[in-house]
């Protein structure tokens, strides 16, 4: 097929998987508003008061970006990776693989369709978050861009988790043993600033670290880290997780005998 | 042309199965064409291949042309697939479903709604175009899975057991469509258990056992390699034992009911000439299967386990 054809395809895919998003929305957006009111709640008003100022923000400012992004990893990698998996048990994915669809456009239809539920996440927690705290934009371009990479890279990690799971154990022990201890430990309620050294060190071995200060950056305009590396580690992690999923379906690794 | 050609093709699973042993197998354009076999013998995983589900040990194969090693996604795109399994998303209206796939093969959205309204009108499910996968009766699964299969206009629709669980009067009427879209020059490859269905639709048949093709010709041909038939015949007279044919095997039934066996160098004359000497008069006879499944089971029948 040619270009246009693999974009009809890619665009049909994209809409499939935001059509799912918006028709189950109980399931796919109000979940991660009602924790994120939870986190402000608690954490941000009757604990966040009396810790004060962090970097110079109020303490429930201070967290607002790293939940938003915490909820947006979560959910695009989610998304992802229950789409795929379903599909993958319910066979309906031969759909896809007996179509004429080239193996890029698979794995972008699905990220993107990541992406879309990364961003409605982020500006319904966003909304949420108005509720409890002021917020502004100190660099938009750069909060916007982190925010999508963001989405996209955590996509292709659902993506790769749903072709290489055979059960569906395979697809939840991720989430909870790897990317809540990350999300947690990735800077989402500190700076790390206020860790020991050693610690620090073991902090910059986090890749979510670097995506959630870049993306307060973008927001509050303060970061533990250097933006343009943050930007680098970001588009890295988006390349090498992209063509780690090209070789795995080129393969047919999970998804062909 | 050749609507699909195999040459030496060979798969062994990672567990060591070899599921096919060097096929070579030949569909001209146009063709109905029959693959059977027992389970196991191979059909599924052939056409896995053919589809790209599965993937080839060694060996080529060619659709219209176009080799599933060098033009994958031009070869795919002749190819329409009723695989043998429900493989559609329950939770997703028929009219998705349907409209989905035709995106997946680069049709527009206006292009798959005029399209989609023609095939489901086809395979009679219009009316349930609003209705969720698993709404459906397994018939209507099925027949939504070949609208699906013909949304992009496939030039070789594969059918792996399409009227599986589908009662006798939907299954004729898939039988018609099936004839009136070979007719309007779709080749069309069958697999099927019902080999009264292979022998009523398809020219050609192949049959596939232990991973190699055993048998491919033209159905006349392949049935006139038929060397002996077994007829049910239904005698007036009540009888204790078979009677005695020479030449012929007869066994008894029960009372009124005897098989004879008779092969193409022998005479149904001579089987009615002799129990009317016994005595006997027929009422009735009838084949004991239709002449495919006798040979279908003759090639394929296996030796007794050791």
């Amino acid at each position: 097929m040619n270009l246009r054809t693999q974009l009809v395809a890619l665009l049909t895919l994209l809409r499939k998987e935001y059509t799912r998003v918006f028709r189950i929305w109980v399931q796919t957006i109000v979940p991660p508003a009602m924790t994120t009111a939870l986190y402000f709640l608690i954490f941000g008003n009757l604990i966040g008061k009396r810790i004060g100022k962090m970097d110079g923000f109020d303490y429930a400012q201070f967290i607002a970006p790293g939940l938003i992004m915490m909820q947006v990893i979560t959910n695009a990698y989610g998304n992802v990776v229950s789409s795929f998996f379903a599909a993958k048990m319910q066979r309906h994915l031969e759909e896809m693989l007996v179509a004429p669809m080239a193996n890029w456009t698979i794995i972008l239809g699905h990220a993107f369709g990541g992406v879309v539920r990364g961003l409605a996440v982020a500006a319904t927690v966003t909304v949420v978050a108005l509720f409890f705290t002021d917020l502004h934009v100190a660099h938009p371009f750069i909060t916007l861009s982190v925010i999508v990479l963001t989405a996209f890279v955590f996509s292709l990690g659902g993506l790769i988790n749903a072709v290489i799971a055979k059960s569906f154990d395979d697809v939840s022990i991720i989430p909870s043993f790897v990317l809540a201890p990350l999300s947690y430990l990735g800077g989402v309620f500190y700076s790390i600033a206020l860790l020991p050294e050693f610690a620090q060190k073991i902090s910059l071995l986090n890749p979510i670290l670097y995506m959630v200060n870049a993306f307060r950056y973008g927001m509050l305009g303060v970061s533990d880290i250097d933006i343009g590396f943050a930007y680098a580690i970001i588009v890295a992690f988006a390349v090498g997780l992209f063509a780690f999923a090209m070789w795995l379906i080129r393969r047919g690794t999970g998804i062909r005998s | 042309m050749l609507a699909l050609a195999v040459r030496n093709l060979v798969k062994t699973y990672p567990n060591g199965v070899q599921a096919l042993r060097g096929v070579d197998l030949e569909v001209p354009e146009g063709d109905f064409f029959a693959l059977l076999g027992p389970n196991g013998a191979g059909k599924t995983t052939l056409i896995g291949i053919v589809t790209s589900l599965v993937t080839k040990t060694s060996g080529t194969v060619e659709v219209f042309g176009s080799s599933i090693d060098t033009a994958l996604e031009q070869a795919k795109a002749h190819v329409g697939v009723v695989p043998q399994e429900i493989n559609i998303n329950y939770w997703d209206s028929v009219y998705n479903i349907v409209t989905t796939q035709a995106g997946f093969y680069g049709m527009t959205p206006r292009q798959a709604r005029e399209r989609a309204e023609a095939c489901l009108e086809q395979l009679q499910l219009w009316d349930r175009r609003r209705d969720s996968g698993r709404e459906l009766s397994g018939g209507m699964k099925r027949r939504l899975m070949i609208a699906r299969a013909l949304m992009h206009q496939p030039r070789l629709l594969i059918l792996d057991e399409p009227t599986a669980g589908v009662d006798i009067e939907i299954r004729r009427s898939m039988w018609e469509f099936l004839r009136e879209i070979n007719a309007a020059g779709t080749t069309i490859i069958l697999t099927t258990h019902y080999l009264e269905e292979a022998e009523n639709l398809c020219r050609h048949v192949a049959i596939i056992d232990h991973g190699q093709i055993v048998e491919r010709d033209d159905m006349a041909s392949v049935l006139r390699k038929l060397h002996a038939e077994t007829f049910v015949l239904n005698l007036r007279e009540a009888i204790s034992t078979a009677p005695v044919l020479s030449g012929y095997s007869v066994e008894r039934v029960h009372d009124h009911e005897i098989e004879v066996e008779v092969t193409k160098d022998q005479d149904l004359n001579e089987v009615f000439a002799g129990l009317s000497a016994a005595g006997l008069h027929v009422v009735s006879m009838r084949n004991k299967s239709n002449r495919l499944e006798e040979l279908f089971l003759r090639l394929t029948a296996r030796e007794p386990a050791e």
